[in-house]
């Protein structure tokens, strides 16, 4: 247990040496925050009397939400250390340690979306609330929608994890998996409601994305924060959310031992 | 019952297959073609506890591929491994605490931060308790001769320093078996040094069983006891590193400085003739053809400036048994 936690701390490590980093992230999510509050607005207001399918208030939050906690929901981002040591072979060395495969990498990367977020989401909430109407963030619900928020969002981390980690199991069948982790990109983005919030979206899109686990990533944890999805809509769909992180992960898991039974370690 | 049984392993590999150009590409690319290879076929081998083995073969013999299965990185295709009672690939978590390993083509140390960083990592994976860890640390670099090294970042150190720090990492945890897969490559002869009596050390106070692939035929020579030699995935010869030498050992380098042309010799007991430059070069077996009758043979005939008698080196010895073995 103790070499897992051991990862939060050399994640926190690295990452603090990346000041440049966070700064330029925190600018580019408030920026890009900015923009779209600003197209929506736009929209709204040239569209009055339209029946939108969100609440101008609630979207306006959502977007804010989306732009502080990017770093952790974003759907995939390449591990540069787990691909190079799928390519290379250098994986020969973590295996011949007394962890979990899987677990391990598991931790490494809730660790570093963990601590990129800590350094990048304080400052974009701040500023969010302090912006003046329209542009401004709203308080949470209620204290129960902020609760089950809270509880979607860590489950949400626990989804991207999965799911992200299993696009790099991918390449350890197929060596180079740049295809199918772009589709999945492709895919994952649209029906999380990151291009835009799932209500957006066209009736049968809306349909095909209930059934898959993406809306979980960001779309469900936004929505109830403000009460768009009601709280009594949003304890089911915890359990759902929960249901998800514990598929994916068990197919991780399986995948992955099947992976390394036939594994190949390249280059001798 | 042995400390480590291999009894019958192969490990098949399917690779695919083309001919280079866009030709061959493109059809490829709608059926690609496949070919399996034995990369190891039937081996089997006992080591006692204690013991230092090298296991040598040409490149792309397998040795690497045996060591990985001995690891439990790779499963065989077929055959049993037990090491100490456990089977290395299901009981890998388990097992891996007892090994210790050194890929000599590959690194475990972090790049950008010093050693002693990646060791402190290596003390919380494998669970080791503090006080044993400093003992053991500091015995580690006292041996190697570390103790400035270890501060530095990992990319700014020599490879023969990075390949001490990995042999440190490697035993970080009081392994019992040790597998090294070609721990000297590319050091100098310094290194080299220590990196031999250092192995030579552990197996005696500590008792660790040790398991060495090299092509470097000195450290065979100055490490291993019993050798077990392994070509295109088989195991050719499993026996004592001085039973061969006495069987190849017979074998004489005579080189002798003339300015006469010799012609061809035929002698039975003559090996081989090669002209080097201002002279020739011969190989001998002297137990057919007696070094001194050689050369008074060739002395009356031609006459001799300088010569030279040299015990074959153990390189050509190994040469010899791959000729032998046409491997």
């Amino acid at each position: 247990m103790r070499s897992y936690l051991n990862y939060f701390k050399l994640s926190l490590i690295t990452n603090l040496q990346y000041r440049a980093a966070a700064l330029a992230g925190i600018t580019t999510q408030i920026f890009f925050g900015l923009v779209y509050v600003m197209v929506y607005l736009a929209l709204y207001e040239s569209n009055k009397g339209v029946n939108a399918p969100m609440d101008m208030q609630n979207l306006i939050t959502y977007l804010w939400l989306g732009q502080a906690f990017f770093a952790m929901t974003f759907p995939f981002s390449k591990n540069i250390e787990l691909t190079n040591m799928i390519k290379n072979g250098n994986l020969a060395y973590e295996l011949v340690r007394p962890q979990n495969f899987y677990f391990k990498f598991y931790i490494k990367f809730l660790a570093s979306r963990y601590v990129s977020t800590m350094l990048r989401f304080l400052p974009i909430i701040v500023l969010a609330f302090v912006l003046p109407h329209p542009y401004k963030m709203a308080m949470p619900y209620s204290l129960g929608n902020f609760i089950v928020f809270l509880l979607a969002l860590f489950l949400s981390s626990l989804l991207v994890i999965s799911l992200a980690l299993l696009m790099h199991i991918v390449a350890m069948f197929t060596i180079d998996a740049s295809g199918i982790q772009s589709m999945y990109m492709v895919v994952a983005e649209l029906f999380m409601g990151s291009i835009v919030p799932l209500p957006f979206l066209p009736k049968i899109l809306i349909t095909i994305g209930n059934f898959l686990p993406f809306r979980f990533m960001s779309d469900f944890p936004y929505r109830v924060y403000s009460n768009d999805i009601p709280l009594k809509e949003g304890l089911p769909l915890l359990l759902l959310s929960l249901a998800w992180v514990i598929i994916t992960i068990l197919i991780g898991l399986l995948l992955s031992k099947k992976a390394l039974k036939k594994a190949v370690i390249q280059g001798g | 019952m042995s400390y480590i049984t291999v009894d019958g392993i192969s490990k098949t590999f399917k690779v695919a297959k083309r001919n280079s150009g866009l030709r061959a590409a493109l059809k490829s690319f709608f059926n690609k073609e496949y070919t399996y290879i034995d990369a190891v076929k039937n081996v089997s081998f006992t080591i006692e506890k204690g013991e230092i083995v090298g296991y040598i073969g040409p490149n792309g013999a397998g040795k690497s591929t045996t060591i990985k299965m001995l690891c439990g990185i790779l499963l065989p295709t077929a055959g049993n491994i037990k090491v100490n009672n456990m089977n290395p690939f299901t009981d890998r978590k388990k097992y891996v605490s007892n090994i210790g390993v050194v890929f000599g083509q590959r690194s475990q140390l972090a790049w950008d931060i010093p050693a002693e960083d990646t060791f402190d990592l290596l003390r919380d994976i494998y669970n080791i308790e503090e006080n044993e860890y400093q003992k053991t640390k500091e015995e580690l670099i006292n041996l190697l001769d570390l103790k400035d090294v270890i501060k530095k970042p990992v990319r700014s150190l020599s490879l023969g320093q990075r390949m001490r720090c990995e042999i440190v990492a490697s035993l970080l945890h009081n392994p019992k078996i040790l597998f090294l897969d070609e721990p000297t490559i590319g050091l100098d002869a310094k290194s080299k040094k220590i990196v031999r009596d250092f192995i030579l050390k552990i197996n005696k106070e500590k008792k660790v069983t040790i398991m060495l692939t090299t092509h470097d035929m000195t450290d065979i020579d100055k490490l291993a006891k019993r050798i077990i030699l392994i070509g295109k995935g088989q195991i050719l010869y499993d026996g004592s590193l001085s039973d061969l030498k006495q069987k190849y050992g017979s074998y004489k380098k005579i080189t002798l400085i003339t300015k006469d042309t010799i012609k061809d010799i035929k002698v039975k007991g003559l090996i081989s003739k090669k002209k080097i430059d201002g002279g020739y070069s011969f190989i001998i077996d002297s137990n057919v053809l007696t070094i001194s009758k050689f050369i008074n043979n060739l002395s009356t005939k031609y006459s001799i400036i300088d010569i030279d008698v040299d015990n074959e080196n153990i390189d050509d010895v190994v040469l010899k048994l791959y000729q032998d073995y046409e491997i």
